[in-house]
C-alpha cells in the first residue's frame, strides 16, 4: 500500500484557464456565473451559466486536431496537459506503459450530438458528420489524453452523472495506492451548455433563473457550468524521491448507492459514502476541518446534505467549515468532482477556506458554517469532497494537507 | 473529367484535411497525403455535401486515390453507379 500524492493539477473553467487562476478566484470568492454566450437562451427559462467565456481552441489545438474533438474532450486534454507539466513528470518507458488515465464525463459530446441531430431532424438532411460518434463518446477525453502523452496503461471513463469525476479520481487513487499503476492522470471534463441539453435541464425545473446560492434560504436552483480539471497522482515516496512538489495527499475514497429514487437524494446514502471515505482513510470524523460540499443550490440537495453531515459528524459538525464552490464554478456535472477536489486541494495547500458565494440568508435547515461569501484563512489538516449524483450514486474523497 | 470538377474535388479534400490545395494532384494517393480511414470517411461526407450525391458503402471502401474519387463523383453525378472494383494500379 502506497500513500498517494497529488503532484500535478490543471484546470480550465469559468473561474480561469489554469489551476492558479482557479485558486485565485476561489480565494477572492469571485463567481464565474453570467449570461451564457455560446448558446442562444432566448427560449429558455434561464440565461445564466458558468461558461468559459470567449473560449477558442486555437491556442491549444491546431485545426485538424480540433476537428476530431468535442469541446468537452478539448477541456480534458487542456487540463491534463497543465497537470502533467505542473507535475514535472520524468517519463520513462515503464511509466508510459503502466500509467493510468481515468476520467469522468456525464453527458459526453453534447454540442456535437446537438448539431448532428439538428441536421437530420430539423434541417431534413440525410446524413450526419462521420466524426459524430468519435466526438460524442464519453471516453474521448481519456483517449485523447492517452494519445497526446503516449500513455498506454489502463484507461477508461466513468459516467455516474454528477459523481463521475469523483468516482474516477477515487478509482485512480486506489490504483496508485495498491501499486497497480505507478502514476495516474485523473479528473473529469464536461461541456453541457448546448441548446438541447439546456432544454433538458430546464424541463427538470432545477436550474436557477439568476444564480447559484447554496445553503442560502432564498436559493432557487443550480447553475450549469463547463470545464475540466485533472490531477496527477503518484506514490508519495516516489514523488518525494524525485523532489516533486506535493499539492496534497489523497487519503480516502468512499462510495455508496441510495437505492431509493432516481432524482431525490437520500441523507442515509450520502452519509454512508462520507463514512466510507473516512473509514478508508483510517481516520475519525473529528480529524476533518473542511468539506467541499456537493452543494448544488437546489432545495432538496442542500437540506439533505446538511442532514447527512450532521449524521456523520455529530457535534463536530459545529466545528466544520462546509462550503459549496459550485456557487462560483457552477455545476459542471461530470467535471464537478474534479473541480471540487481541486478546490479542496488548494484550500489545504494554501491555507484558506473557499467561500459559498452568492449567500444571502441563513436557512435553519442548512445550519452549518458555510463560509458565506468571503474566503477565510485556515490551516486545515484533512478535508472531504462530496459528490452525490442523480441516480443516487455517491462518491466522497478525503484529502490531507 | 473537367478541370472544374477536378478543382472542386481537390478543394474538398484540402478543406477536409486542412492542407493546401496545391499539395493535392489528380495522381495523389491517400497514402501520400497522409489520409487514413477516418479522414477518408470525412472526405466522402464532404463530397456528398458538395456534389449532392450519395456514395454507396461498397464504392467508399475501394477508394485509395484522388483519381478514383473524381471518376466516382463523375459517374454518380451522371446518375450512374461508381465502379466498386479496385483501380488497376
Amino acid at each position: 500500500m502506497h500513500r498517494v500524492a497529488v503532484t500535478g493539477i490543471g484546470a480550465i473553467c469559468a473561474l480561469g484557464r489554469t489551476a492558479e487562476e482557479f485558486a485565485c478566484a476561489l480565494r477572492a470568492g469571485r463567481s464565474g456565473i453570467g449570461p451564457i454566450q455560446s448558446t442562444d437562451c432566448t427560449t429558455l427559462r434561464f440565461r445564466n451559466g458558468a461558461e468559459i467565456t470567449g473560449y477558442d481552441y486555437r491556442p491549444y489545438f491546431d485545426d485538424k486536431r480540433a476537428d476530431f474533438m468535442d469541446r468537452f474532450a478539448q477541456f480534458a486534454v487542456i487540463a491534463a496537459r497543465e497537470a502533467v507539466n505542473d507535475a514535472g513528470i520524468q517519463w520513462t518507458p515503464e511509466l508510459r506503459e503502466a500509467g493510468a488515465i481515468i476520467t469522468g464525463s456525464c453527458v459526453g459530446g453534447q454540442a456535437t450530438e446537438d448539431i448532428g441531430f439538428y441536421n437530420v431532424y430539423k434541417m431534413g438532411l440525410n446524413r450526419v458528420h462521420p466524426l459524430t460518434i468519435p466526438k460524442i463518446m464519453s471516453n474521448a477525453g481519456a483517449s485523447h489524453i492517452s494519445m497526446e502523452l503516449g500513455v498506454t496503461g489502463p484507461s477508461y471513463t466513468i459516467s455516474t452523472a454528477c459523481s463521475s469525476a469523483s468516482h474516477a479520481i477515487g478509482q485512480a487513487f486506489w490504483m496508485v495506492r495498491s501499486g497497480m499503476a505507478p502514476l495516474a492522470i485523473t479528473g473529469g471534463s464536461e461541456a453541457p451548455l448546448g441548446f438541447g441539453i439546456l432544454k433538458a435541464w430546464e424541463a427538470l425545473r432545477v436550474v436557477s433563473p439568476d444564480t447559484c446560492r447554496p445553503f442560502s434560504k432564498d436559493r432557487n436552483g443550480m447553475i450549469l457550468g463547463e470545464g475540466g480539471a485533472m490531477l496527477v497522482l503518484e506514490p508519495l515516496e516516489a514523488a518525494r524521491a524525485r523532489g516533486a512538489r506535493i499539492h496534497a495527499e489523497i487519503v480516502g475514497f468512499g462510495m455508496s448507492s441510495d437505492a431509493s429514487h432516481i432524482t431525490q437524494p437520500s441523507a442515509e446514502g450520502a452519509a454512508r459514502a462520507m463514512r466510507s471515505a473516512i473509514c478508508d482513510a483510517r481516520l475519525m470524523p473529528e480529524a476533518f476541518g473542511y468539506i467541499n460540499a456537493h452543494g448544488t443550490g437546489t432545495m432538496a440537495n442542500d437540506v439533505t446534505e446538511t442532514a447527512a453531515i450532521r449524521m456523520v459528524f455529530g457535534s463536530h459538525a459545529e466545528r466544520l467549515a462546509v462550503s459549496s464552490t459550485k456557487s462560483m464554478h457552477g455545476h459542471a456535472l461530470g467535471a464537478a468532482g474534479a473541480l471540487e477536489a481541486m478546490a479542496a486541494i488548494v484550500a489545504l495547500r494554501d491555507g484558506f477556506l473557499p467561500p459559498t458565494a452568492n449567500y444571502n440568508q441563513p436557512d435553519p435547515d442548512c445550519d452549518l458554517d458555510v463560509v458565506p461569501n468571503t474566503s477565510r484563512p485556515a490551516q486545515v489538516e484533512y478535508a472531504l469532497s462530496n459528490s452525490f449524483a442523480f441516480g443516487g450514486l455517491n462518491a466522497v474523497l478525503a484529502f490531507r494537507r | 473529367m473537367s478541370d472544374e470538377l477536378i478543382l472542386r474535388v481537390r478543394t474538398v479534400i484540402a478543406n477536409t484535411q486542412r492542407i493546401p490545395v496545391e499539395k493535392i494532384t489528380i495522381d495523389s494517393t491517400f497514402q501520400e497525403l497522409g489520409i487514413d480511414s477516418m479522414d477518408g470517411v470525412n472526405i466522402l461526407f464532404a463530397l456528398e455535401n458538395e456534389f449532392d450525391i450519395t456514395i454507396p458503402d461498397d464504392a467508399a471502401k475501394q477508394i485509395r486515390d484522388v483519381r478514383q474519387i473524381i471518376e466516382g463523383v463523375e459517374k454518380l453525378m451522371a446518375g450512374g453507379t461508381p465502379d466498386a472494383a479496385p483501380a488497376a494500379s
